[in-house]
């Protein structure tokens, strides 16, 4: 332990605790600007400044340990002032746009003014000119906002291994941009939006299409219906003062049938199918192809665009199944169109995500227009959610928090509820799996080995007597290491080391996904995730193949799973795609 | 070709080339690109691609690295490279006019390159000849005491020796 002193107040701290966390110990909070508590602190600019009795400099707060017998000082006049005109030089590079920026109430530099009472520009502004990238359509950016906190680059290179963003040029021309004179659409960028997710500014948003959905639902001859993912529901009603993990699934359905759509269907429905599909597969290369697995999970968009562009070597062991979001969008064209006599050109799906890439996903290849048109129209983020939430003038606290959303595309087991949490469709697809190889369900539903929050995750379970190892990956970064393995087996001639493996491409899983609201920790991710194993907890059914729904679907429509209509209407299929189009 | 061999194909690129000698060497990347650069006076992309892909580094970085140094050039410079001396002295005696004609002559800023890939401008921090202020230097040439109505006629100049190495090829 180290004992030093914050402003005459004795702390004790862990060795390695940073000054800034030191002084949270003693409650002062020192103003920080790129620091984020997922990333290691970059100091890149300058605001957290402090004084260290002794040292001639003033000292960055989020790099510098603390040090036995320190003597910090995190405010006096000086210090204030040095922090001050660092601010005021940042603003002299941001243009004055708050009112046109998304981040708008939202943004971390804007609060910072706030605080420090700015009331001019202290410096004459100089505001870089660079051209706005729209190009993926799924999330934009601004590089004339750019602070320079480095943490988009972190997040892309490191977190996600898909180095799509870099700082090129140098000094007062740095700037954020993918590799050389080209667009991001042209980069191997996966669109999981985690760099937006992480941006302190408006530099890098999702791609906003609120309008487009006020558009469909102001017009009297379009049906509207949408669907809400599994980890929305833990996420949003923090937005609405909510503690993070709470399940505010009525009060969203609620929320979207006051805002005009004609029915509200359930994500966590196509998740059953999802697995009810994909346990099928496992199930059948469990049992007549074992030299065919691992499985690998293809729900997670952006995994799978990372996987088309770094790994197509892995393609033959993607499950062809089609996420939930994609699956509910055809089965409302279809299943639910037939049932209702609705004409299927009259419907317009509307997707809430948490989920940049999912805006991508709803037109990546040929089948995702399986009911004859596109299946889900538009996909927008939880971000977009709130907003539109907002601008409808509801009291979303005082919402019906009963409300349930539509029959039969909106009832769920407890399995589709966990699809958001990394290890959730793992979780999910052995309950099933289980049952489709030997007839009978798990004992327990609950895998422990699946859960928690770290970023590979390892176990086994026993089907018949035979064991079936899995893993689980979440962050892509910790991806190569389960990959490593797999080939390394198959280079060697060994039994592969997984049969099946599940992968999210944003940390935590969708319940941290790109689309989701900002600043979030992994404190925050294990309180979502929290809200939805409750949910499964909670439930009666807790498979998907005994939703009672997900029967009838079987029943009346699709026959069984993988059969010929299942094949043509819930499964796609992948190719190599060039990480560089110049 | 012989894999890991020690004799050097002819058939393999100048990037190939460069990569192969300094792979799985510390701070090689770098290095491999001042060979390009010092070879084709500038990085074209296609060859930043295949050095990204010889060395296993992400073209970002590859990038990160071409953009951070002055010294490494994205496109093909100018034959005929004008430096614009804006020290001090330079400065005082007119410099700012000198580039502004040059601009409007060549129709390009500073630091771009004619489309016909003849001129390049580019203003310098002091040439070392103060007392030729304000000077101008086009591959070494200098123009001392320069005004800007002299500078239609050094354009002129440079593309009449351009004309004739034409006539020579």
């Amino acid at each position: 332990m180290i004992n030093l002193t914050i402003n005459g107040i004795g702390v004790e701290v862990d060795e390695g605790t940073t000054i800034l966390e030191a002084a949270r110990a003693a409650k002062m909070n020192i103003p920080t600007l790129c620091r984020h508590p997922d990333l290691p602190p970059a100091a890149a600019c300058g605001i957290c400044v402090v004084r260290v009795r002794g040292r001639g400099n003033l000292v960055r707060a989020c790099a510098a340990p603390a040090e036995e017998g320190m003597e910090v000082t995190t405010h006096d006049p000086e210090i204030v002032r040095v922090r001050r005109t660092v601010l005021e030089l940042i603003l002299s590079g941001h243009p004055n746009e708050c009112l046109t920026c998304l981040r708008n109430e939202s943004c971390e530099l804007q609060s910072l003014a706030a605080e420090f009472g700015i009331k001019e520009e202290s410096f004459p502004p100089l505001i870089a000119e660079h051209p706005l990238d729209d190009s993926t359509r799924s999330i934009v950016l601004d590089p004339r906002k750019c602070v320079k906190c480095g943490r988009c680059i972190t997040v892309c290179q490191e977190q996600q291994n898909v180095w799509a963003l870099s700082f090129l040029d140098r000094g007062i021309e740095t700037r954020i941009s993918p590799a050389g004179e080209i667009v991001l659409a042209e980069s191997p960028c996966i669109r999981c939006g985690q760099c937006s997710a992480h941006c302190p500014v408006g530099a890098i948003t999702e791609y906003d299409q609120g309008g487009e959905v006020w558009e469909a639902l102001s017009d009297p001859a379009v049906y509207c219906v949408a669907q809400i993912a599994p980890s929305i529901r833990v996420s949003i009603g923090e937005a609405f003062g909510y503690e993070p993990g709470t399940n505010v699934s009525g009060q969203v359905y609620d929320a979207l049938r006051r805002m005009g759509f004609d029915a509200v269907f359930d994500t966590n429905f196509g998740a059953d199918v999802t697995i009810m599909e994909e346990a099928t597969e496992f199930a059948e290369r469990f049992r007549n192809s074992p030299e065919s697995l691992p499985l690998i999970t293809t729900c997670c968009p952006a995994w799978v665009d990372f996987m088309e562009k770094f790994h197509p070597e892995m393609i033959p062991h993607f499950s062809s199944c089609k996420s939930p979001q994609s699956i509910l969008g055809v089965l409302a064209k279809t299943y639910y169109a037939e049932q209702r006599r609705l004409d299927p050109a009259r419907i317009f799906m509307v997707s809430i995500m948490p989920c940049t890439a999912k805006k991508y996903e709803i037109h990546r290849h040929k089948t995702m227009f399986a009911s004859g048109r596109q299946d889900v129209d538009v996909s927008i983020t939880s971000r977009e959610l709130i907003r539109m939430i907002r601008q409808s003038g509801l009291d979303f606290s005082g919402l019906d928090c009963l409300a349930a959303a539509d029959s039969p595309l909106g009832e769920y087991s407890g399995a589709g509820a966990i699809f958001g949490a990394t290890g959730g469709v793992m979780e999910a697809a052995l309950r099933s799996a289980h049952y489709f190889v030997s007839g009978a369900d798990l004992r327990d539903p609950v895998i422990p080995a699946v859960r928690g929050i770290s970023g590979v995750k390892e176990g086994e379970i026993a089907i018949e007597g035979r064991p079936v190892r899995f893993a689980v990956a979440h962050g892509l970064a910790n991806v190569e290491k389960v990959l490593d393995k797999i080939t390394a087996a198959r280079e060697k001639g060994d039994d592969p080391p997984y049969h099946f493996v599940e992968v999210m491409a944003c940390p935590g899983g969708c319940i941290g996904g790109g689309g989701q609201a900002w600043e979030v920790d992994d404190a925050i991710r294990r309180l979502r995730v929290e809200g939805l194993l409750k949910d499964d907890a909670i439930r009666e059914v807790r498979v998907s193949h005994r939703n009672p729904s997900i029967e009838k679907l079987y029943r009346d429509f699709l026959d069984r799973p993988l059969s010929d209509k299942a094949r043509q209407l819930l499964h796609t299929s992948y190719r190599p795609r060039r990480k560089y189009r110049r | 070709m012989t894999e890991g061999g020690k004799t050097t194909s002819p058939k393999l690129s100048p990037a190939a080339r460069a990569v192969k000698k300094w792979r799985r060497k510390r701070g090689a990347l770098i290095m491999v690109l001042h060979e390009i650069q010092n070879q084709a006076g500038f990085v074209p992309r296609e060859t930043a691609r295949e050095i990204a892909e010889g060395m296993e580094v992400p073209l970002a970085r590859v990038y990160e690295v071409l953009t951070f140094y002055n010294y490494f050039k994205l496109r093909p410079p100018g034959k005929a490279v004008i430096s614009v001396c804006t020290g001090t002295a330079c400065h005082l005696k007119g410099a700012p006019e000198l580039v502004a004609e040059l601009e409007k002559e060549l129709e390009i800023g500073q630091g771009e390159t004619t489309p016909d890939g003849l001129f390049h401008l580019q203003c310098v921090r002091c040439v070392g000849c103060c007392g030729l202020a304000p000077a101008i230097s086009v591959n070494g040439k200098i123009y001392g005491k320069a005004a800007p109505s002299q500078v239609r006629q050094i354009l002129a100049e440079w593309r009449a020796v351009f004309r004739e190495e034409d006539v020579d090829d």
